[in-house]
């Protein structure tokens, strides 16, 4: 177990494309960190730098004080879980486990254990004698996990290794993965794509956005607090509304509606402002309202989302299943949920309401930007 | 050469005919939707009982006409004393055998045949997995070089043999000149140990390219995940080699090994019979090209063909042989 700095790690392909570009992360010793972002924002490949699988071209890496830029992948102390599993299909599930050990002259008595330890953990005993193609999708991704169980490494690392398994799996074997995590508190990257499972598993956030980091936070920090419009409109199902308006004295305009603020805030006329769907509610009559002209709804069960328009705009509520769906819908938010966003970097503005009275523009620090 | 390994995927279900279905006479694919593990996914079901062996009727008649019955008339000749001018013939019963086993040069001929094959086999094998490991290694220009590794396979077997010799010529061979570098007097064509050092090297330099190709692609079908796992888990580059791809190969190797048993034994008669031509006396020949000398040149039609019988035998027990024993430690994904 051990701490992982990553220092201003880049990664510059031959022909000058950078798909990671200078990115820092500190991970304290049993963190479970989470990259996440789109395809193509240089997630996998961070990921594999630090397992040695691509070169670094600037930066350090150090796992637990030692710098392992040059280091071969297999004496990283790390283990890595691949998306597609990458068991050795001429292997039985116990030659998967023990090759690590066994390649490091691990004594053949230990190995015994900690096979044993790992296949009982996962719960994959009765099939230590099978080959992997014997076995079903969720049975390999714990194998796969066994593989890097038993070499009780500095750090874990996970490639979208859920991303292969139906989706009711992927929830359960999600679980599996945190309370692991948690019981051995081995330090973990992981990536994925996915916001939710991003959300659930990671004791940190790293949102990464062409090769750069949007925003590092623990995922309700970042839930509520994002830092950009992109990280607004990817962490969250549904994701945030995100709409222009323009500020008039105690009044944010979009379009022909109007919503008064109670208070004049302190920023520019134009700007960006970031609504969630949950904190969309019903006004009631006399309370001051956006008309939503509604288009379709998609019914959630415990929620039902009404997706429609504002002045042509787009915009998403989240609203309980017994409230009456009509033509149009008065909705109504309290402006201290309202986000506010630069209108051209996409930057977070200063939360006009939580600061006292104030008048001054105000950038919020972010983590690692 | 029958024994591809697709020989098997040709197995299909005959259905009983579905009673006036509207598909008619053309059968139709099953769903593939299955998971590939499942051999049910690749059958075809017909609708008629007579299409499938109307499929099979040209195959079959190209294997009738130039493997059984050419077999059926050499066990059939084997077994008579044919007149060298075509008078006729005597039935000698196994006399054709007994003089071949107890001929003191077929038996020599049998060891050399043995020992060329096993070299012959081992050899473009090894050579062939090395350059292929080396040119799936190689990231800038592998195309040119592969191209260059492949061009070898495109010269006939008797063009090869040709080169080789002008190869091995005693007065313009390079290799000759680079063996007496070393002192060693290469007498290709006099010296029978040269010879077969030279009909082997030649044998080998030919089918290379043949088993580069089908390594090399089989090098390529290993998931490049399973190799990156390996290289977690082993720091080796030897190691890894011997434990995670060469077993993953073995399907490709398996194949090969049966396929370059097969050349070594039959088609490097070609380059055989350059080498050795009107000169075989004292040279090296397989059995394969004894075949031909009795037969052809020394008139001998049943000794030839209870030479070719003997021969059909061996070939028939070794590849029961390699699908035994052999082919139990291969591992099909």
């Amino acid at each position: 177990m051990a701490a992982i700095n990553i220092t201003n790690v880049s990664k510059i392909y031959a022909g000058g494309v950078e798909a990671v570009k200078s990115v820092s992360i500190d991970i304290a010793d049993g963190e479970f960190i989470v990259l996440v972002g789109p395809s193509g924002c240089g997630k996998s490949t961070l990921l594999r730098m630090v397992a040695g699988l691509e070169a670094i071209s600037k930066g350090t890496v150090e796992i637990g004080d030692r710098v392992i830029n040059d280091v071969e992948p297999a004496e990283r102390d790390i283990a890595m879980v691949f998306q597609n599993y990458a068991l050795y299909p001429h292997m039985t599930v116990y030659n998967n486990l023990a090759y690590g050990l066994k390649n490091r002259g691990t004594p053949k008595a230990e190995i015994d254990a900690r096979v044993a330890e790992a296949a009982r953990m996962l719960e994959i005993e009765q099939y230590l004698s099978r080959k992997p193609r014997a076995l079903s999708g969720g049975q390999r991704q714990r194998v796969a996990m066994g593989r890097a169980i038993v070499r009780k490494p500095a750090a874990f690392l996970f490639d979208e290794p859920l991303s292969n398994l139906d989706a009711k799996l992927r929830v359960s074997m999600r679980g599996e993965i945190k309370q692991l995590q948690k019981r051995l508190g081995t330090t973990s990257l992981y990536v994925t794509h996915d916001q939710l499972e991003a959300m659930t598993l990671a004791d940190r956030l790293v949102v990464l956005n062409g090769g750069q980091i949007e925003q590092i936070g623990k995922p309700l920090d970042v839930y509520h607090t994002p830092a950009s419009t992109f990280v607004a409109s990817f962490i969250g199902s549904p994701a945030m509304n995100l709409l222009r308006g323009t500020r008039d004295g105690n009044q944010l305009h979009f379009g022909s509606q109007v919503l008064d603020l109670g208070r004049a805030p302190a920023f520019p006329g134009q700007v960006t402002v970031g609504i969630r769907a949950e904190d969309l509610r019903i006004a009631t009559p006399g309370e001051q309202a956006l008309t939503l002209k509604v288009d379709y709804i998609e019914e959630l069960g415990a929620q039902r989302l009404v997706h429609g328009t504002i002045d042509g705009k787009k915009l998403t509520a989240s609203l309980s299943p017994e409230i009456e769906i009509g033509e149009t819908m008065p909705l109504t938010i309290a402006p201290e949920r309202l986000h506010f966003f630069d209108a051209d970097t996409g930057k977070r503005l200063a939360q006009p309401f939580a600061v006292s009275e104030g008048k001054r523009v105000e950038r919020l620090e972010i983590a690692g930007a | 050469m029958t024994n591809t390994p697709s020989s098997s995927a040709m197995s299909a279900t005959l259905a009983a005919p579905a009673a006036g279905g509207p598909w008619g006479l053309f059968g139709r694919r099953k769903s593939a939707s299955k998971p590939p593990e499942e051999t049910d996914a690749k059958r075809v079901q017909f609708n008629s009982r007579l299409l499938p062996y109307l499929f099979l009727a040209p195959q079959m008649a190209i294997i009738f006409v130039f493997f059984y019955w050419p077999s059926v008339q050499a066990i059939h000749s084997s077994f008579y004393l044919e007149d060298p001018f075509g008078f006729g013939s005597t039935f000698v019963g196994l006399a054709n055998y007994t003089d071949v086993l107890k001929s003191g040069e077929y038996l020599g001929i049998a060891r050399f045949t043995a020992v060329f094959t096993a070299l012959v086999t081992f050899f473009s094998l090894a050579i062939g997995l090395l350059l292929a490991v080396k040119a799936d290694g190689v990231i800038r220009g592998n195309a040119t070089y592969k191209t260059l590794l492949i061009w070898v396979y495109a010269i006939a077997p008797p063009v090869a043999g040709l080169m080789g010799m002008m190869m091995f010529d005693q007065h313009i061979g390079p290799l000759v000149k680079f063996a007496a570098f070393f002192g060693w007097d290469l007498k290709v064509g006099l010296n029978y140990n040269d010879t077969a050092f030279a009909m082997i090297v030649v044998s080998v330099w030919k089918q290379i390219p043949y088993n580069f190709i089908f390594f090399l692609s089989g090098l390529q079908g290993i998931p490049v995940s399973v190799r990156e796992a390996a290289l977690m888990d082993c720091r080796s580059g030897f190691r890894r080699f011997w434990t995670v791809i060469l077993p993953l190969l073995a399907p490709t190797a398996f194949f090969l090994l049966i396929i370059n048993t097969t050349y070594a034994l039959f088609d490097t008669f070609g380059v055989i019979d350059v080498m050795v031509k009107d000169k075989a006396a004292n040279n090296p020949i397989t059995l394969v090209y004894k075949v031909y000398m009795d037969g052809f040149r020394g008139n001998d039609l049943g000794g030839s063909s209870a030479q070719s019988v003997i021969l059909m035998i061996i070939v028939f027990v070794l590849t029961i042989f390699q699908f035994r024993f052999i082919e139990r430690r291969v591992h099909y994904n």
